[in-house]
């Protein structure tokens, strides 16, 4: 199964190649990691996405308590959590497909962040299945390139 | 001594903290980027440096002296090569929780990153086999680095910790500050074992009919020896001991039943299979312990102690965690425990069964030698208090079978990672620590060379460590997989024709050699060997040459099913 885990690590350099590291020398599935500083700049926020059972994630979270520079390791999908990815994607423009697409951005409350005379940059914003339904519709008018952010996630608030 | 608020450079700094942690041992190599710690070095009176003659004999040295001290070892090496020479000894230290704090030069700040003359990323490399570790990017930063590391390594669970020190940060200077204590909010092991789990595990062993202490190097780190005793005899509860685990329980003590796992005794891993209690003590079901996990301890409910919580639920499902200190963890128990519990006596009458079933034999025959006989004679001549080093393969097997490990820190061994190489270093690094006992080291031919340099070390040194050179001309446990699993094909094994002559080889060396092919002759030597105090002395024993280690459980056998003697293989399948 599917779990999204939230780690407070040590922002210095290293502490996001410790976790990789250790994903790969254990064998455990990494299916996305984001990194960013939080409120406080000393302090790193990372998100990962990984699968496994139950007997693999109960490993996974130690695993990852055990590092010296993990601060705080937070399974957040049995939790209330929101958890968001963005995704850039540039598209194929010609006047046949224009009027479709403006349609389809709107759809999925994505933005037009650059536009050309033969192709159009958007954003979209949401959980990863919305991510990969845009995807999916987008794909017929042609993707020139694509790039995702990997899932942040957050508990939500009292 | 320096005092604090003193102007000091990076060299002097490091010394001081050296100092400050009550370092007795450095094992070093100098070179190019630690000129300067070198130069500092050639004043510093309290603090001994021993030249080693490759890092890698530093690192097991210095693994040596920890296991045998319980403090942890020092290394210090270069740049570059120095540096990457440490890594199989890092590697084995983490393997087998052992306290380490490893210096290496780097190259300066602003080149690091360049492919500067002798610059590895030795952070990078040893990454995933330190349990940290640092760059120093600051002389204002150097101490308190120390500091971390020396209480990293030595703290929960022991490992290694490496430091990085670029040769521009041990050349600035600052004012010299002591951190007197250390914080490092990632880092909180748990101690203090959980009330209720230990009401819950004394109540279990309480009712118990057939419980079963297995005991691992997590009691001979918590030093619970003494706890562990006086659960087993109280209670009468057998006790089998891991390869790191020995010594932590007498044994000659009838409740003993030595190593369990792959060439452990019949008896032990009987009482495995039919226990209805197992209680795990600092010990984390390693594959040579456990062989098929699913055919390992059916029937009984298990109950795990351990410092580090990755290690319970790892390999075995077990029904108890109870993560914290084995000192405490035997404490806490021993509190809780009634007054009386029922005796055991039928399962200790089983256990004689098996044990009388299928004791460990060998057989003595006038004009060969066996390695068996060899560490029996040598564990009775020492009455099983000498301090004892294996290097990796069938002597070291055997070593677990027929020495009598009567003392905590008493077995100096590579167990998880198997290092062969190990064992004439470490012995050396262990007769630093421990003066008042003999240190005596088993290797084989095979794994003798692979650190041979290092008796120069043992020589200059004047070290009086006695190495029984267990000589049989054959990597011989891989050998014996050869012959059991792999149709005879001795690819490479056979190290007859290009072996040295080991007693020439040692003179050579400045070191005293004898040589022994035969028990009366071994005799005497061991004899010889053992009141020779004036530096190392090497005894060549030849022995038979293509003896099997059984009793033996093949490699994810249940270990129900062991091999107890050799078999043909031509009619295995």
């Amino acid at each position: 199964m599917k779990h999204i885990i939230s780690v407070l690590v040590e922002n210095r350099f290293g502490s996001l190649n410790r976790v990789a590291a250790m994903f790969s020398a254990r064998g455990f599935n990494l299916e996305s990691i984001s990194i960013g500083e939080t409120e406080d700049p000393e302090i790193s926020r990372m998100t990962i996405v990984t699968r496994g059972d139950d007997q693999i994630i109960n490993q996974v979270l130690k695993q990852l308590n055990r590092l010296i520079d993990t601060i705080k390791v937070t399974d957040l999908t049995r939790q209330p959590h929101v958890e968001r990815e963005l995704l850039l994607m540039t598209l194929k423009l010609s006047k046949t497909t224009q009027h479709e697409i403006f349609e389809l951005i709107n759809v999925f409350k994505g933005k037009v962040v650059d536009i050309k005379q033969k192709s159009i940059t958007i954003e979209v914003i949401g959980s990863p299945d919305k991510i990969n339904t845009s995807i999916d519709i987008f794909k017929p008018y042609g993707i020139k390139e694509l790039a995702r952010s990997g899932v942040v996630a957050i508990h939500r608030g009292e | 001594m320096h005092t604090t608020g003193q102007i000091l450079n990076g060299s002097e700094i490091f010394f001081e903290c050296l100092r400050r942690e009550n370092v007795e041992y450095i094992f070093g190599y100098p070179g190019g980027a630690l000129l300067k710690v070198y130069e500092t070095l050639h004043d510093v009176e309290d603090i001994r440096h021993i030249l080693v003659r490759h890092e890698q004999g530093a690192t097991h040295m210095a693994e040596g002296y920890a296991r045998s001290t319980g403090k942890p070892g020092v290394v210090l090496v270069t740049s570059g090569p120095g540096a990457t020479n440490t890594v199989t000894g890092i590697a084995n230290a983490y393997m087998d929780s052992t306290p380490l704090v490893v210096f290496t030069g780097q190259v300066p700040s602003s080149l690091i990153g360049n492919d500067a003359f002798q610059e590895a990323d030795i952070v990078g490399i040893t990454r995933p086999i330190t349990k940290h570790n640092f760059l120093v990017k600051d002389v204002k930063e150097l101490a308190i680095t120390i500091r971390k590391a020396f209480y990293l390594a030595t703290t929960g669970r022991p490992g290694p910790v490496v430091v990085d020190m670029p040769k521009d940060v041990l050349a600035a200077t600052c004012a010299f500050e002591w951190p007197e204590t250390v914080e490092i909010r990632g880092f909180k092991p748990t101690f203090k074992c959980h009330k209720n789990q230990i009401e819950k595990a004394a109540h279990k062993i309480a009712k118990a009919k057939r419980p079963l202490l297995y005991v691992g190097g997590g009691v001979i780190t918590a030093e619970a020896s003494e706890e562990l005793r006086t659960l087993a005899t109280k209670y009468n509860i057998p006790v089998t001991m891991t390869l790191q685990g020995l010594g932590a329980f007498p044994g000659s003590h009838p409740l003993s039943m030595g190593m369990l796992g792959m060439h452990g005794t019949y008896w032990a891993n009987q009482a495995v299979n039919n226990c209805d209690l197992l209680i795990a003590v600092g010990a984390r079901f390693d594959d040579r312990v456990t062989g098929k996990v699913d055919a390992f301890a059916t029937q009984a409910y298990k109950i795990h102690n351990d410092i580090d919580p990755t290690n319970v639920d790892k390999n075995i499902k077990v029904d108890l965690p109870i993560v914290g200190d084995s000192k405490d963890f035997l404490a806490s128990l021993l509190e809780e425990m009634p007054e009386k519990t029922e005796s055991h006596e039928l399962w200790l009458a089983d256990i004689e069964k098996w044990r009388k079933k299928c004791p460990l034999s060998y057989s003595v025959e006038p004009d060969s030698l066996k390695t068996e006989f060899v560490i029996e004679e040598v564990s009775k001549q020492t009455a099983g208090n000498a301090v004892v080093v294996t290097d990796v393969g069938q002597h070291q097997m055997w070593t677990t079978q027929y020495y009598t490990f009567m003392n905590p820190r008493s077995i100096i061994s590579s167990g998880g990672l198997g290092t062969m190489g190990y064992g004439l270093p470490a012995a050396i690094g262990a007769a630093f620590g421990i003066k008042d006992r003999p240190v005596v080291l088993f290797c084989g031919d095979g794994g003798f060379m692979m650190n041979i340099q290092e008796l120069v070390t043992a020589v200059y040194c004047k070290v009086p460590i006695k190495i029984f050179l267990i000589n049989n001309s054959y990597l011989g446990m891989v050998r014996q997989w050869q012959e059991l699993f792999h149709k005879e094909k001795y690819s490479f094994t056979d190290l007859a024709e290009s072996n040295p002559d080991f007693v020439k080889l040692a003179e050579a060396f400045g070191c005293k050699a004898l040589m022994a092919d035969n028990p009366e002759n071994a005799k005497e030597a061991i004899r010889t060997a053992l009141a020779w105090n004036e530096g190392p002395v090497v005894v060549d024993c030849r022995v038979a040459r293509k003896e099997m280690v059984f009793p033996m459980v093949p490699a994810g056998g249940a270990i129900s099913d062991m091999l107890l003697a050799r078999l043909n293989p031509k009619t295995m399948v």
